[in-house]
């Protein structure tokens, strides 16, 4: 019916040739530019590196959506949490005056911060939506130190590409790349509402990540690690989410 | 069949006393059918991940913000994969939502690359125009209720239909790509927070992040039945005919099929 003639395979020849190449050259830029995700292996990859790629070309620069004060939800929702560990308990009875941020890895000066050490540092509110992957949603003010703030003080090396953060619960842990690490909006979060940030919305310490889905926002914070190097943690994918099958990038 | 083809290609001379005049309809072009079976297997993919994802949490809000302390606009009374959503059943389903939703995103970039594709196919070609958009002198509402007679009665297909769509069926084609396809890829991207830190308007010319959540869920619906009834008429117009037709691009006239 459609006799392949020569004119068809020379066009079609041309056409795979300009595809390879093509794709060969967007393979060096992505990795140059830091395109790729590190969850990008695997049936799935495909899709999480073209969803990464256009965000972080589309939309690098752009705060979280903010809302006004009126639409601050009444009924947040705080999502079920593991119960607390005696470690944990005791922190809480001593009205957290002793629960500690490490921070370290690739910095110029390692800390080891107190809450009220945190709060010395510029303090920063937002109003912003929490978003979960399973579909619901609420806004609320968050008020703490930026993570920027942090790191600023830290001294983050040039070779960083990546944050690690992990929660007081063993085996917890998550990572964003640098570009959002130093987002105005990625918030060492202390307060809710005008209150404490309450245990089960994961206060005392809270890292909220508005740009991306709730969890990334790590709740019970005790631990940041600057990397130049994901690999190096855990299954190399970026968090404990793609062993669980979850996305390491969550800003879909 | 297959024999004849040479001879009817060929067209002229004293073999064409011998066959009969050619038999072979070309209906739709390569690219037509390449994006269509794509498009088949992103949207199973898609329906199947994104009724999984739904589980998670079977109720639905309007405006900007829903959670379980607040009212749903609708509750499909569901069970569901998460023990935090009050569904009155006594058990929780297995969460799926891991790979539901890896799949999802990654169905979601075909059909929208191969969307991409079939749409400067069909403007450059001349394709929707010529195909898709109803005919000029169909735009009338006799036109409409002519057809729709027409099916309502059971009469057998006009012989043109063969070769190209009736008012009904164009109408229909218009809707799915020009609306419905459309309005679920908006209504999947008012939904990434990322997205809509770069373009708010795309949320809240919708109402808000559940609204358009709760968009996206009825679009899945309207194009799932779009796609049974698409399926239905393929059938009861002749199955393999018209499958055959998306398959190898070529039909066969309908005398000839008698």
């Amino acid at each position: 019916m459609n006799p392949i003639t020569r004119r068809r395979l020379i066009y079609g020849g041309a056409a795979a040739v300009a595809g390879v190449g093509g794709l060969a050259v967007a393979d060096r830029m992505a990795k140059r530019y830091g395109l790729i995700p590190p969850d990008s292996g695997g049936v799935y990859g495909p899709g999480e590196t073209l969803t990464y790629a256009c965000q972080r070309l589309l939309t690098a620069n752009k705060p979280a959506r903010e809302f006004p004060r009126s639409m601050i939800s009444e009924k947040p929702f705080a999502n079920a949490i593991a119960p607390p560990t005696d470690q944990f308990k005791k922190l809480q009875a001593g009205g957290f005056k002793d629960w500690r941020l490490v921070v370290d890895g690739t910095v110029a000066h390692p800390l080891v911060l107190s809450l009220a050490d945190l709060k010395t540092m510029p303090v920063a509110s937002q109003i912003t939506e929490v978003a979960c992957e399973e579909g619901w949603s609420y806004i609320a003010e968050w008020i703490g130190t930026p993570l920027s703030s942090v790191l600023h003080e830290a001294g983050v090396l040039p070779q960083s590409r990546y944050v690690v953060y992990y929660a007081m619960e063993e085996g917890l842990w998550e990572s964003i790349d640098i570009s959002d690490a130093w987002d105005r909006h990625t918030l060492l979060t202390m307060g809710m509402n005008d209150g404490d940030l309450p245990v089960p919305f994961g206060g005392p310490l809270r890292l909220r990540l508005p740009r991306q889905l709730g969890y990334k926002s790590l709740k019970f914070v005790t631990h940041i690690t600057v990397t130049d190097n994901i690999k190096k943690f855990g299954s190399g994918k970026g968090s404990v989410d793609p062993d669980g099958g979850y996305s390491w990038y969550a800003g879909i | 069949m297959s024999t004849s083809l040479p001879i009817a290609g060929g067209g002229t001379g004293a073999a064409s006393f011998a066959v009969p005049a050619p038999a072979e309809q070309k209906r739709h072009h390569g690219l037509v059918r390449m994006t269509h079976w794509l498009t088949v297997i992103a949207f199973c993919a898609l329906l199947v991940s994104g009724g999984e994802i739904v589980l998670s949490h079977p109720r639905f809000y309007w405006g900007k913000t829903g959670n379980v302390n607040t009212r749903p606009w609708l509750n499909l009374h569901l069970p569901s994969s998460r023990s935090s959503v009050p569904t009155g059943y006594g058990y929780v389903l297995p969460d799926q939502n891991g790979w539901s939703r890896y799949l999802h995103f990654e169905a979601a970039w075909l059909a929208v690359l191969v969307a991409l594709v079939y749409g400067v196919y069909g403007v450059v070609s001349g394709h929707f125009t010529r195909d898709l958009l109803p005919e000029r002198r169909d735009w009338t509402w006799h036109s409409y209720r002519q057809r729709i007679a027409q099916y309502l009665h059971r009469k057998p297909p006009d012989p043109e239909e063969d070769r190209s769509y009736n008012v009904l069926q164009r109408t229909a084609y218009v809707v799915v790509i020009f609306v419905l396809f459309p309005l679920i890829i908006w209504t999947g991207l008012a939904m990434s927070p990322t997205f809509t830190a770069q373009f708010p308007w795309t949320a809240a010319l919708l109402g808000g992040r559940q609204s358009a959540r709760t968009i996206h869920f009825v679009v899945s619906w309207l194009l799932l039945f779009f796609l049974i009834g698409h399926v239905t008429m393929v059938a009861v117009s002749g199955f393999w005919q018209r499958m055959r037709a998306m398959i190898t691009g070529y039909t066969r006239d309908v005398e000839e099929r008698q």
